[in-house]
């Protein structure tokens, strides 16, 4: 909510010239979300501070957060906003110094094409990647930069905000330009919904600095709010190659692991591929897909014209909201969208619908269950659906170290367990005796002679 | 002149109309059954073509018919078809159509003189068909008489000429399993099978008095109470005195003193006197050999009575149903063979496992239906109820036991077998296996729900909640037999005009004084709510609610989600409060081997430590850091003389709020070590064994709470405060400065609940939060005057109606608890109230 620019370029008090805003004056500005002050605590021939002061109205926030998100939590009350340099406090740079930033002073053109020495104070910018990512960012766009973590009260830790103090000798127009774009990056969220407009403000406002910066992969994708088509366009625009794209349901361990070897597909690619060719070994004409979650293996399945019928299922109703739009369901032909279902359904559950499929599949599913709950999976899936064949895969835990995991860490913040080798053996060994089927086990991913692979895979087939 | 011909159908039927056009079908069916029990082609007709006489929609139109009359019969709706019916092939569709719903069916021909019926057509402007047409279907009606009743109907009721159509009468008749009027109490005897001395035995446990002829032997039995006997069938076979059973049955059946329905054993034993050719197997040769000994009179008598035996019965309204071998719901009250085998058999895949004998699927762990279901066929060990059905075989014919039901009471008698009349084939099934009932179906609680309440009617959850809470359900809560109850949400009170507050004990008083005495007023801990499932030990855990596993109980948050990741910490918590109840003898003082508690659970840091850390800390940084960093350079531009001064005024203000609201969060937070540093405030007793307790008063759970508390040797319990207020007296000052003396040290606030001898039918409670403690749920400048008149404002009828749904729910789903019914049962309950905990309600309330 504070941001004071500093000069020693002598007479300083031209950055009231830059700023347009006069030295003297306390001028307020109204804002969407508060009041905008501009003033200068000191204003002297060799050094001259303006400050930006966001005075935030909160209940006016509030009411704009709950029509847009909805979530109900009390975040939307009671949060940092009234206080952190976030993307409120760039938007209202952007509008109160609007002319400053264009660089372009009729009076006064010699001044605002140079360089000059500045200081820029935030007390308190909110930052996913820490004092570390401000320099990354900020120190390769000229500027000598000190940046500390604050401590959160009470604990013996630091939060997300960082104190930040920017030094160097930079055009005012650029320096306010980089603030307009990293700002709202180090928070990496915005108060308003994110649409395809903000390619053109990007491009707009970082073009000239943002395509020679070492971190434009992050700057963009973080600008953007994650939004990947914009972020392409955005690329585009930049004469830029996309970068190969992960997946946000993915296992972030596993997708940073697959970005290092670039030359070796995905995994969970070819943990696709492992189990069509599972399924298509059984010679499956029906499969459901439990824990579907946005449907790439469904998307899979409908590809081969030997799935007949194809039915994802997912407990969470935004997952099949998600499926729907990425397997556009609303423009799928008919008879690819004849052979496919999308349903609502646990597999704690038993459930009529999941019966009558030759083959079912929980593709990284059961980690995802407390392991209290796993007999009544177990029983629902091999107990009361009984489909012909069944294929589970989840992760191998002996491979974890090659992730750089510790002991007991593990790959997603979700996962409630990951087994060895030597428990899943057992787990399915005993599953498969308890309820007819036989089964195999086998290795998914790039094989390590100690570890094995990523991914274990048990096909299960009735008795 | 004929006599008026009476014409009985069943009460629940398809009846078949069978006459040409203009036989006067649809007069027939207006005279004598309600319109919506009709459903005529004509109609269907115009239906799907908007011309009821279009015969090029006749195909869609028997469709719609098809269906209309199928859902009708589904759901046991009496229906009448009014269409001409003079082709088989037309028929034939209908009487499938029945058996496919096992419902019996009838057909009522109308032959009157075509001659007649044409005169009728040509007065009908809407009828152009000709006389041909109707003459055509005469013949086929004619040809038709000759095979109707091979047809598969019941019965044929044949109306000849006009004027006996016009004279009859039609009356419904009960089905035979239909005895709902009998109510009983009722003592179900599970399978007997020739042993007639345990029968003896069990009857006089019972406290019949047996009869007994010159001879001896007993010939019938009364029961002083009038109370009447019902034997779940297989009476006869494999044990020592099948004919001493059935003189005996008979005797209590023709008195009136008992029913019995058939069971396999019997049917087979009548097919063999009936002289047909049977495999004599399974104790079949005993039966035989016995009766032989008889006379042929005794034997004419029993075989005349198996014979005549139904195969299920409807008893006490619908409420209780008996069948030999169980019954699914949807067959209750139905007749076809499918049901009459199923009652008989069970429900059999037709293959035979190991020993040779049928496989039986699980229905019972399906049944989700309303009527209690009795029966017998497979010996268990112990009888155990499924779903609100239970099984009374227990084998006494092998050594076992013979049992009893008594019904309303539901108290199972059992006597033991004096020996093992009859080698078992296969050895019995332990009751254990059967404890798959814990196995929840997602028509329990998918889609829209209506759920019935004691205290606020119907309530209805919505299926976007369901579907949320499905998530929730599985994704994070723990196993569904921990999962009891869960506490409901509580609103707080009216906005206070009390200067400077937003809650304020004045509100909760004035909102109960109108409606009751007395109001306790309870400390409210700032940690997290906890419900606490608390057994005496392992086994009542494993017996009581099937627990296979550790913790031996269960320790859950208000999502139902386990407290601790570590199961031994829970076990280790539960274990020392079950050390607490046993020291202060709490498990002889209520009648209980568990018992289920309400607590709070503290710090707040334990379970909340992640939120409080990005969420309220990060928040505190965040001010902390920037406010004076801001009123820095206000006082430096002030101290140039501009004009900041209310700028640097609001930013001072808001820079002691900030550390007003860090200070608050951080009371809440403590260090814990394992269960160290852990204190569990307990302070409602919910339900104990076969009572739910919410009807008790707060003096008496606070007392019992105590009593908890002041046995536990391990400091982990901890008081919750209390004061009680006589509502209109000098006690509301006192609780005033007593909640701000409580909130000055640090406290949350209290909660005011009022204090009755019944089930609270208003809000169970207000609760009153502390004017620092709102900062955090606020925002830290929510005292500023412009913000409190704004948060004045706040519409609380939603999150009231919702704590009232929500209690509802929660008494509804201890009640369940408390009886022990079924786990889906309770589970709907428990499912209802995290479905509404979805709705969107404003968080800060």
């Amino acid at each position: 909510m504070l941001l004071t620019i500093t000069t020693t370029a002598n007479p300083a008090t031209d950055l009231g010239w830059l700023l347009r805003k006069h030295p003297d004056k306390v001028q307020a500005f109204e804002q969407t979300f508060g009041t905008a002050w501009v003033f200068y605590p000191e204003a002297g021939e060799d050094r001259c501070t303006a400050a930006l002061l966001l005075e935030v109205d909160a209940a006016r926030l509030a009411r704009s957060h709950s029509r847009a998100s909805g979530d109900g939590s009390i975040k939307q009350y009671v949060n940092d906003r009234p206080y952190a340099a976030s993307s409120l406090l760039a938007v209202a740079l952007g509008k109160v110094f609007s002319t400053a930033r264009t660089g372009v002073s009729e009076e006064r053109p010699d001044l605002a094409a140079a360089a000059l020495p500045l200081e820029i104070a935030l007390p308190a910018v909110p930052c996913k990647g820490g004092p570390e990512l401000v320099r990354d960012l900020f120190e390769p766009l000229g500027w000598e930069v000190e940046a500390t973590a604050v401590p959160l009260p009470g604990f013996d830790a630091d939060s997300r905000h960082v104190r930040v103090r920017l030094r160097g000798e930079v055009r005012l127009s650029e320096a306010l330009s980089h603030l307009y774009v990293l700002l709202p990056v180090l928070d990496d969220a915005k108060h308003y919904w994110v649409d395809i407009g903000e390619v053109d403000k990007l491009v707009r406002s970082g073009g000239e600095w943002l395509a020679a910066h070492p971190r434009r992969g992050l700057i963009a994708r973080r600008y953007l709010a994650h939004r990947r088509s914009y972020e392409r366009a955005a690329f585009a625009r930049l004469e830029e190659v996309a970068e190969a794209a992960g997946s946000e349901e993915e296992s972030p361990v596993e997708e940073e692991a697959a970005e290092g070897s670039e030359a070796s597909l995905p995994l969970h690619r070819i943990r696709i591929g492992a189990v069509m060719d599972a399924l298509a070994a059984s010679d499956a004409a029906s499969v459901l897909d439990l824990g579907c979650g946005s449907g790439k293996l469904l998307d899979a399945l409908l590809d081969d014209p030997r799935y007949t019928r194809v039915t994802g299922a997912d407990v969470s109703s935004r997952a099949i909201g998600m499926a729907e739009r990425a397997l556009r369901l609303d423009r799928m032909p008919e008879r690819r969208r004849a052979r496919l279902q999308l349903i609502q359904g646990s597999v704690v559950y038993r459930d009529k619908r999941f019966a009558g499929y030759d083959a079912a599949v929980l593709m990284e599913v059961i980690e995802h269950l407390d392991p209290g709950r796993l007999p009544a999976m177990e029983r629902v899936v091999f107990g009361e659906a009984r489909p012909r064949t069944v294929v589970v895969t989840t992760p191998n835990a002996d491979f974890n170290a090659r992730y750089g995991l510790g002991r007991h860490e593990m790959r997603h913040d979700d996962h409630r367990f990951e087994w060895d080798r030597a428990d899943f053996a057992a787990w399915t060994a005993a599953v498969a005796g308890r309820y007819g089927y036989r089964v195999r086990i086998e290795g998914v991913g790039t094989v390590d002679p100690e570890a094995g692979t990523p991914t274990q895979m048990g096909v299960f087939d009735r008795d | 002149m004929t006599d008026a011909q009476t014409i009985a159908v069943p009460e629940l039927s398809l009846v078949v109309l069978v006459g040409v056009s203009g036989s006067g079908k649809s007069t027939f069916a207006a005279t004598h059954f309600k319109p919506t029990q009709v459903i005529s082609s004509d109609y269907c007709r115009g239906l799907v073509a908007d011309d009821e006489t279009d015969q090029a929609a006749t195909a869609e139109a028997f469709k719609l018919l098809h269906h209309i009359v199928g859902t009708r019969l589904r759901l046991g709706l009496l229906t009448v078809v009014d269409a001409t019916n003079v082709h088989e092939r037309a028929r034939t569709e209908l009487v499938d159509l029945a058996r496919s719903h096992h419902v019996l069916v009838d057909a009522i021909v109308l032959d009157v003189e075509p001659a007649l019926a044409v005169e009728r057509n040509l007065a009908r402007p809407d009828r152009d068909f000709g006389e041909a047409v109707v003459r055509r279907h005469h013949r086929d009606l004619k040809r038709s008489l000759k095979h109707l009743s091979k047809e598969g109907f019941r019965r044929v009721h044949r109306l000849t000429g006009a004027e006996a159509v016009a004279a009859a009468r039609v009356v419904t008749e009960k089905s035979w399993n239909d005895r709902k009027d009998e109510t009983g109490p009722f003592d179900l005897i599970g399978d007997v099978h020739g042993c007639r001395a345990e029968l003896e035995v069990l009857l006089g446990e019972l406290g019949w008095a047996v009869e007994r002829d010159d001879r001896g032997r007993a010939v019938g039995a009364a029961h002083p109470e009038g109370r009447k006997a019902v034997f779940v069938g297989d009476l006869v076979d494999r044990g020592p005195d099948t004919p001493g059973v059935l003189r005996l049955v008979m005797g209590m059946v023709r008195a009136g003193n008992a029913l019995c329905v058939q069971g396999n054993h019997e049917h087979k034993l009548v097919r063999a006197l009936n002289g047909r050719r049977v495999t004599v197997a399974h104790g079949l040769a005993e039966s035989l050999e016995q009766l032989a000994a008889e006379d042929e009179a005794f034997r004419e008598e029993a075989r005349a009575f198996m014979d005549g035996l139904r195969a299920h019965l409807l008893l006490d309204g619908g409420r209780l149903v008996v069948a030999h071998a169980g019954l699914k719901e949807e067959y209750h009250g139905r007749a076809s063979g499918t049901v009459r085998s199923f009652a008989l058999y069970g429900d059999t895949t037709g293959e035979t496992d190991e020993f040779g004998l049928p496989v039986r699927l699980p229905w019972a762990e399906e049944y989700r239906g309303a009527a209690t279901v009795v029966y017998g066929h497979t010996p268990t060990v112990d009888p155990q109820w499924i779903n609100n059905t239970i099984c009374l075989d227990t084998g006494c014919c092998f050594g076992g036991k013979l049992t009893a039901l008594r019904y309303p009471e539901r108290e199972l008698v059992s006597v033991d077998a004096e020996r093992e009349w009859y080698a078992p084939v296969r050895p019995l099934a332990p009751a254990a296996a059967e404890r798959d009932a814990a196995m929840l179906d997602a028509t329990d609680v998918a889609g829209d729900r209506y759920l019935t309440t004691d205290l606020v009617g119907t309530v209805k959850v919505r299926a976007e909640n369901a579907a949320a809470a499905l998530e929730v359900m599985s994704r994070f809560a723990d196993d569904p037999r921990r999962l009891l109850y869960l506490p409901p949400t509580m609103a707080p009170v009216d906005a206070s005009d009390v200067d400077g507050y937003l809650e304020h004990p004045a509100q909760a008083f004035a909102q109960y004084r109108d409606r009751v005495e007395r109001v306790v007023c309870e400390e409210k801990h700032m940690g997290s709510r906890a419900v606490a499932l608390v057994c005496r030990d392992k086994e009542v855990a494993a017996s009581r609610f099937g627990l296979d596993a550790a913790p031996w109980g269960a320790l859950l948050t208000r999502t139902g989600r386990a407290f601790f990741e570590n199961e031994a910490l829970t076990g280790d918590l539960l274990s020392r409060v079950a050390a607490a109840a046993s020291a202060a003898g709490l498990w002889e003082r209520l009648e209980t081997d568990w018992m289920l508690l309400d607590c709070e659970l503290l710090p707040w840091s334990a379970k909340a430590k992640g939120l409080i850390k990005d969420q309220f800390a990060g928040v505190a940084a965040a001010g902390v850091a920037a406010l004076p960093a801001a009123s820095a350079v206000l006082e430096a531009a002030a101290a140039r003389g501009l004009d900041v001064g209310a700028l640097l005024e609001r930013t001072a203000s808001r820079t002691a709020n900030i550390e007003a609201f860090a200070e608050v969060y951080q009371r809440y937070c403590w260090p814990v070590d394992g269960l160290d540093g852990v204190r569990l405030a307990p302070f409602q007793v919910l339900a104990t064994e076969g009572r739910n307790l919410a009807d008790h008063r707060h003096d008496w759970h606070l007392e019992v709470v105590d009593a908890l508390n002041a046995a536990d040797a391990s400091a982990l319990l901890l008081e919750t405060r209390r004061r009680f207020v006589t509502l209109g007296t000098a006690d509301e000052d006192e609780a005033t400065q007593w909640w701000i003396d409580l909130c000055a040290a640090g406290g949350e606030g209290m909660v005011v609940k009022p204090v009755l001898d019944d089930r609270p039918r208003l809000q169970p409670g207000l609760k009153v939060r502390g004017r620092e403690y709102l900062r955090i749920i606020y925002g830290a400048d929510y005292t500023d005057p412009a913000n409190l008149t704004r948060l004045r404002q706040r519409r609380l009828q939603h999150k009231r109606s919702q704590a009232l749904r929500e209690y509802a729910l929660g008494v509804e789903a201890l009640d369940l608890v408390a009886k022990n019914a079924p786990l889906w049962q309770v589970h709907q309950y428990v499912f209802a109230i995290l479905a509404l905990e979805s709705e969107p309600v404003d968080p800060r309330l």
